[in-house]
């Protein structure tokens, strides 16, 4: 049984193309259970970066026609932006993409449960139960001991974290949403994932804020009375279209005597600014703006690329034991026959001598039953050894067929 | 045997406080060696007093060494209590603890003296109670220098902050407060058993006193302005910072005569 991979990814197709190839859950077990029926196995990973075809068959060259023509079916364009691997390179993709190492963003964790989905959804038999396995292991090993995944790569999520960094736990901080655009909302939702709440949404037009502070359960606010609210909130994000500062330092400085010294935070993300830059050097204010924002994420992914090479060497030894695992198979009946083997050729010689050992008492007979078997061991012990050491070199098949031939294995068969 | 044990101790409280400081630069390997430093120093000193008390037969930290060394395994134990969401705080009070002890040592602190001529009650009421407060409000004190540092980063808007997140202003605002609390009525109650006893025999009160009512002043100010005209954060930190100074000050600096 060999592994094949047929895909396309971001890195090979645009998402014009991509979305052409997406399956939905079910639409992906079907492929795989289509291309599994002639005896082989499938999984089919589908998300919004790559569509992979993962198909384990003894005809390695008709499993790859097989899922290139699949792919080619749904859309005909596709096939000139497919990527081919097979065995030790199909896994260590499978490993990396599991790990988060093959995303736009290095180390984001959706893909380790997308990987999990499509696994659970596939049609699966030894090969790829076992590296599928694997590779959820890698993942979750990448994440346990590298720093890949810890640090945001969005403005949004810099800064639900930076309020983090300011407060702590987030359960209960009050939020004031300044403006109510799909900027504002992005980063709502970031501190509500984070058990924020969101308290008051105040834009120029009073209906949009109506409608997003509906959707929040907020209290909708007209921007003239963001001063009342200054006081109790915690963090104040903010992006309107407005050509000035929406707030300014006075107005601020006079909210923080009714804040008996509560650390505000505020966020800036519209161009151009609408928060006046003097709030930051207000006591216990802190300011920041998008370009803040984005040098703090630019920061943070340059962090994650330098945990991408722990990471990176942590999925090349998982995917070197499934390599040694796979080669294995390949040794794997002969050794079980070079074994049947020669248990067979001792248990004859002891039936043989069974007019002599007859006259022994149990002990002495389990004795010599023991030393036979310890002397078969250890005279198959190293080449058995040697047979696995050649599978991880890629010589395994040379070495069953010579012990094959050398040892007469099957001959009775044929 | 105490000579035994000062050594490990004071090893591996100055591992601990050079791993830390590597675990500043680079979150890893280090600070788990410095964790193991303190909690291996922290089970040396233990052995330490433990056999100062066993010889002695009785209170034997009255000097003002002896103290020392006894303080720092309180600031030791406090840390090791907290240390778990505030690992970093071992970059600012596991070096404090390995100098203290040198100073311990200098001073005749670590060995086995003579017993005290006080009572052991009034020993460990007087003594212990305001070595607790003072392991307290150092802890405070590293808290609040912590937040002084955090909140640095955040106004010069350190782009690294995310990368090395630390414990969030308002935590370590919370924390420092509440050490405070908790620290305060103990120093009151060893300052006040203290008292009693300077007026119960009618000595005069010397620098060391003077100094620590100051210092329980300050520290009580620090809870009253906190709660009265809202001083949390920057300035509570400054406040702290004013308090442990005072502590080191009667720690290091005031004569010994008090410990006679």
């Amino acid at each position: 049984m060999r592994l094949v991979l047929v895909g396309t990814s971001h890195h090979h197709a645009p998402v014009e193309l991509r979305e052409r190839v997406a399956l939905d859950r079910e639409r992906g077990a079907e492929l795989a259970a289509r291309l599994a029926a002639a005896g082989g196995e499938a999984v089919c990973l589908s998300t919004c970066n790559r569509t992979e075809l993962y198909v384990a068959a003894a005809d390695v060259d008709a499993a790859e026609q097989a899922a290139v023509a699949a792919l080619a079916e749904i859309e005909p364009e596709v096939e000139r932006a497919l990527y081919r691997l097979r065995d030790h390179a199909a896994a260590l993709h499978l490993f990396r993409v599991a790990a988060g190492l093959d995303s736009l963003i290095p180390g984001e964790g959706e893909i380790l449960g997308q990987v999990r989905t499509a696994y659970d959804a596939g049609t699966t038999g030894m090969l790829l139960d076992r590296v599928f396995r694997q590779a959820l292991h890698a993942g979750r090993k990448v994440r346990a001991q590298t720093a890949i995944g810890e640090s945001p790569a969005s403005v949004s999520s810099a800064a639900a974290a930076l309020a983090e960094q300011v407060f702590g736990d987030l359960d209960g901080r009050s939020i004031l949403l300044v403006g109510a655009g799909k900027i504002s909302e992005q980063a709502a939702r970031n501190l509500l994932n984070r058990h924020a709440r969101i308290a008051f949404v105040a834009n120029r037009t009073i209906d949009h804020a109506q409608d997003l502070a509906q959707r929040f359960g907020a209290e909708p606010l007209p921007l003239d009375r963001l001063e009342d609210q200054l006081a109790s909130a915690d963090v104040v994000v903010s992006s309107t279209s407005s050509p000035g500062f929406v707030l300014d330092a006075a107005t601020v400085a006079r909210a923080l005597h009714a804040r008996r010294g509560r650390q505000l935070l505020l966020i800036d993300l519209a161009v151009p600014r609408d928060l006046d830059p003097a709030i930051h050097d207000l006591d216990g204010c802190y300011l920041y703006d998008i370009d803040d924002l984005e040098a703090i994420v630019s920061e943070t992914l340059a962090g994650r690329r330098g945990e991408a090479e722990r990471a990176e060497a942590i999925v090349a030894a998982e995917s070197e034991k499934f390599h040694e695992w796979h080669a294995s198979l390949d040794v794997v009946p002969a050794i079980a026959s070079l074994r049947a083997h020669a248990e067979e050729i001792r248990e004859a010689e002891l039936r043989k001598a069974e007019g002599t050992l007859g006259r022994l008492d149990e002990s002495q007979r389990r004795a010599v039953e023991s030393m036979t078997a310890q002397i078969v061991n250890k005279l198959l012990h190293l080449p058995i050894v040697r047979m696995k050491q050649a599978a991880a070199a890629a010589d395994g098949v040379i070495y069953a067929e010579a012990v094959r031939h050398l040892f007469g294995l099957g001959e009775d068969e044929r | 045997m105490a000579e035994l044990l000062f050594w490990p101790a004071l090893l591996c409280y100055g591992e601990a406080a050079v791993g830390y400081l590597g675990d500043m630069r680079r979150p890893g390997a280090s600070g788990r060696a410095a964790i193991w430093g303190v909690r291996l120093g922290w089970l040396a000193q233990t052995a330490l007093l433990g056999v100062q008390a066993a010889r002695v037969d009785g209170f034997p930290w009255s000097t003002w060494a002896g103290s020392l060394n006894l303080f720092v395994w309180f600031v030791v134990t406090v840390y090791l209590g907290v240390r778990r969401p505030y690992r970093l705080l071992g970059f600012a009070v596991m070096p404090l603890a390995a100098i203290l002890l040198v100073v311990a040592r200098a001073g005749g602190g670590t060995g086995v003296g003579a017993r005290s001529h006080y009572s052991n009650l009034f020993l460990v009421l007087h003594v212990g109670l305001v070595l607790v407060a003072f392991a307290g409000f150092t802890l405070a004190a590293a808290l609040s220098a912590f937040y002084l540092w955090q909140e640095r980063r955040l106004k010069r808007r350190a782009v690294t902050i995310l990368r090395r997140p630390a414990p969030s202003l308002a935590t370590l605002d919370r924390l420092a407060s509440r050490t405070v609390l908790v620290s305060l009525p103990a120093l009151t109650l060893g300052l006040a058993v203290g008292l009693v006893r300077l007026l119960s025999e009618g000595e005069r009160v010397d620098a060391v006193v003077a100094a620590t009512a100051v210092t329980w002043f300050v520290w009580a100010a620090y809870l009253v302005l906190r709660a009265a005209r809202g001083w949390t954060g920057r300035r509570a930190a400054y406040v702290a910072l004013a308090g442990f100074a005072l502590v080191i000050v009667i720690r290091l600096a005031l004569p010994a005569a008090h410990f006679a």
